[in-house]
């Protein structure tokens, strides 16, 4: 039999029961549009998460205060709340890891902010002139703090965007005026560009004030009357020497704290990557999750095929018969019935990619959750549907290319 | 041309052997129109089983146009029938949803002829049984009894057999439909087909110029019908 002839009888067999071919098919539909759109649903997910942790700057290491959490360790404060990391430190940081690019001190708190009657509650981060660099930010109108005012303890601060939309108004040219923060008065003189961030680190809803500020009129000294920073950015010169750099800052903040265990560290130093790879092993868990209960409803769709198929070869003994009387070989009949489960799956496995493709646009559309559909898993789905086809259809096809002419005529 | 050299054929279940064909040998030519008549149970259906290649004797010799069908497996003897038999059943065994065109054409499917040559071969084949023009795109199950008989008559011809099979064909027909198939089958005869038509009325065997009379699986007489019954005399009496 050549394949056009394979695929007419095929599809007119199909065609002769509408009504339980469209219902059989629905398994598979259900099955493929659901992997299809839990996939855009986890991929999606994972692609912000990265944009996200991007955003934040290139070949980044950031050094925290606080050991990590780990067995046999005691610590006695938690990651970023210790005061242990000095502002020596950092200029250590800065003059002796040479592979590092860029080099910026931050110490954040949140403070309640006030201007001209409204006020909010924000994350106020005191850094110095090489924070845009070191963490990717760019200046939208005005300018970033300079050398000098970090040297000056001049009051000015430069706000994200979402803070400058909180305290004057969506889109209000703030620069020259006064904020409050912790009643203490700043000049604006600088508005970022909006990185479109959110959660974890929303630079959108900051505002950036000089450093030495920070420390003198609102943090204050810590118990060694040091001036402190709650984290310390290192941008390095290329994704190559990141773990050279880390391992430069590891061996100078030990030797300046004295610490001669590695494990007793009371500092942690992590890069880009780790940060990238806990976020996205997190959501790749997720969507392996929603793909394998997916995947179970595909496999109920499978064995709705194979049931079907069963039951059509029963039924169908009569004609299997008469195609074996006249002439067809065991070859011609389990092709026939088998292309037919491939068929039935294979348009399925279509449909489901266009329902999954209209549930993912929906889902983006109108519950706001990131989407995000790739050729791979729709080349994926139709592989499955395909393969499901010639494995639940298999038994069945062979079944009945094994049916002996004779009692097959004879049947009623 | 049909030899058969004695053949015998028995069903198993198990250890149990129930003999059906007991030592048949006969020799059909080119061009006969043969009836094997007996009663129900005599073995006149496993013998066309034999006949048409559906199935293998236990043991003796079946040749057809010099081949030895006896020994052949499940795909070469499937070659055979393709090219070289043609079945009429008594239950039609047509498919129900599809025109008539297709279900004579289907033969030709399994020869992998391209489809316009397939459609013309079975128009062709149609022509042949007398069936009426306007109903060969018709779907088969919207046909009466005697057409759908001519369908598949038709569709046991056009693979162009050396040899017509027909297994109780008016069973299910009334006397007058069965009469117009037989007849069919007399013209088919004339034009130089090999027919063997296998019943157990006598009134359907005279109809052939020669019959096998078989009983409990072996031949009891094998000789020239005197009086075959023509269409022509049944229309002129
Ligand atoms: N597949 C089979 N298995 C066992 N016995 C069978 C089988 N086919 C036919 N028989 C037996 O063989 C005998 C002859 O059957 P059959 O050839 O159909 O006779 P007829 O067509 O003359 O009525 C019957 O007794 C029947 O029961
Ligand atoms: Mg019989």
């Amino acid at each position: 039999m050549n394949t056009s002839d394979l695929f007419e009888e095929s599809y007119s067999a199909l065609a002769v029961n509408k009504v339980r071919t469209s219902l059989t098919m629905l398994g598979i539909i259900i099955g493929i549009g659901s992997v299809i759109a839990m996939v855009a649903m986890g991929q999606g997910a994972q692609s912000t998460i990265a944009a996200n942790i991007a955003s934040i700057g290139s070949n980044l290491i950031i050094v925290s205060p606080g050991a990590q959490r780990g067995p046999g360790v005691t610590v006695s404060a938690g990651l970023g709340s210790a005061q242990s990391l000095t502002m020596d430190d950092e200029q250590a940081i800065s003059t002796q890891v040479t592979l590092a690019k860029a080099v910026d001190p931050e110490l954040s708190r949140r403070y309640q902010v006030t201007a001209k009657g409204t006020n909010t509650n924000t994350q106020v981060v005191g850094t110095n002139e090489n924070y845009p660099e070191v963490r990717n930010l760019s200046i939208d109108s005005g300018s970033f703090i300079t050398a000098q005012q970090v040297q000056d303890l001049a009051k000015v601060a430069v706000l994200g965007p979402t803070t400058r939309d909180d305290l004057f108004g969506q889109g209000a040219s703030a620069i020259g005026q006064t904020i409050r923060i912790n009643q203490i008065e700043f000049k604006v003189i600088g508005i970022t560009v909006s990185k479109g961030g959110s959660g974890f680190f929303n630079q959108d809803d900051t505002i950036f004030i000089p450093i030495s500020v920070a420390q003198h009129y609102l943090a204050g000294p810590n118990a060694d009357g040091q001036p402190y920073v709650s984290s310390v950015a290192i941008s390095a010169q290329s994704a190559d020497v990141m773990s050279a750099v880390q391992q430069q800052v590891t061996d100078l903040l030990l030797q300046r704290h004295k610490i001669s265990n590695p494990a007793l560290a009371d500092f942690t130093v992590q890069n880009q990557a780790d940060i990238v790879s806990a976020a996205s092993s997190v959501t790749n868990t997720f969507t392996m999750l929603l793909a394998s209960i997916a995947g179970i409803s595909l496999l109920v769709g499978g064995i709705g095929i194979m049931n079907m198929m069963l039951t059509t070869v029963t039924e169908r003994t009569r004609e299997i018969g008469l195609r074996k009387a006249i002439g067809a070989k065991r070859g011609d009949i389990s092709f026939q019935f088998l292309t037919e489960a491939v068929l039935l799956t294979f348009l399925g496995g279509g449909i489901g990619i266009g329902l999954g493709w209209v549930l993912a646009v929906l889902l983006s559309k109108f519950a706001g959750i990131t989407t995000q559909i790739s050729s791979s898993s729709v080349i994926l789905a139709f592989g499955v549907s395909v393969a499901i086809g010639l494995i639940f259809g298999y038994y069945p096809a062979r079944r009945a290319s094994k049916l002996n002419p004779i009692e097959a005529l004879r049947f009623e | 041309m049909i030899v058969c050299e004695h053949i015998f054929k028995s069903y198993f279940s198990g250890d149990l052997e129930t003999p059906v064909l007991k030592d048949v040998s006969f020799q059909i030519n080119d061009g006969e129109f043969v009836a094997i008549m007996g009663p129900s149970g005599s073995g006149k259906s496993t013998l066309m089983h034999i006949l048409g290649a559906l199935d293998t004797p236990t043991a003796g010799k079946y040749l057809l146009d010099g081949h030895d069908v006896s020994k052949m497996a499940d795909d070469e003897l499937a070659e055979i029938r393709r090219k070289k038999i043609g079945f009429v059943f008594q239950a039609f065994n047509l498919l129900p949803r599809a025109s008539v065109v297709r279900n004579v054409a289907l033969p030709l499917v399994y020869a992998e002829m391209p489809k316009a040559q397939r459609e013309e071969q079975a128009k062709q084949a149609l022509l042949q049984t007398g069936l009426d023009e306007s109903r060969f795109n018709h779907l088969s199950n919207q046909l009466s009894g005697g057409q759908m008989q001519r369908v598949a008559i038709a569709r046991a011809l056009v693979n162009n057999p050396s040899l017509l099979l027909a297994d109780e064909p008016t069973g299910n027909l009334d006397t007058n439909t069965g009469e117009i198939v037989l007849s069919t089958f007399q013209k088919l005869n004339a034009t130089g087909r090999t027919i063997v038509l296998i019943t157990h009325e006598h009134d359907v065997a005279a109809h052939a110029r020669r019959i096998i009379h078989i009983r409990d699986g072996k031949i009891l007489s094998d000789e020239v019908n005197a009086r075959q019954i023509t269409t022509r005399s049944r229309v002129e009496e």
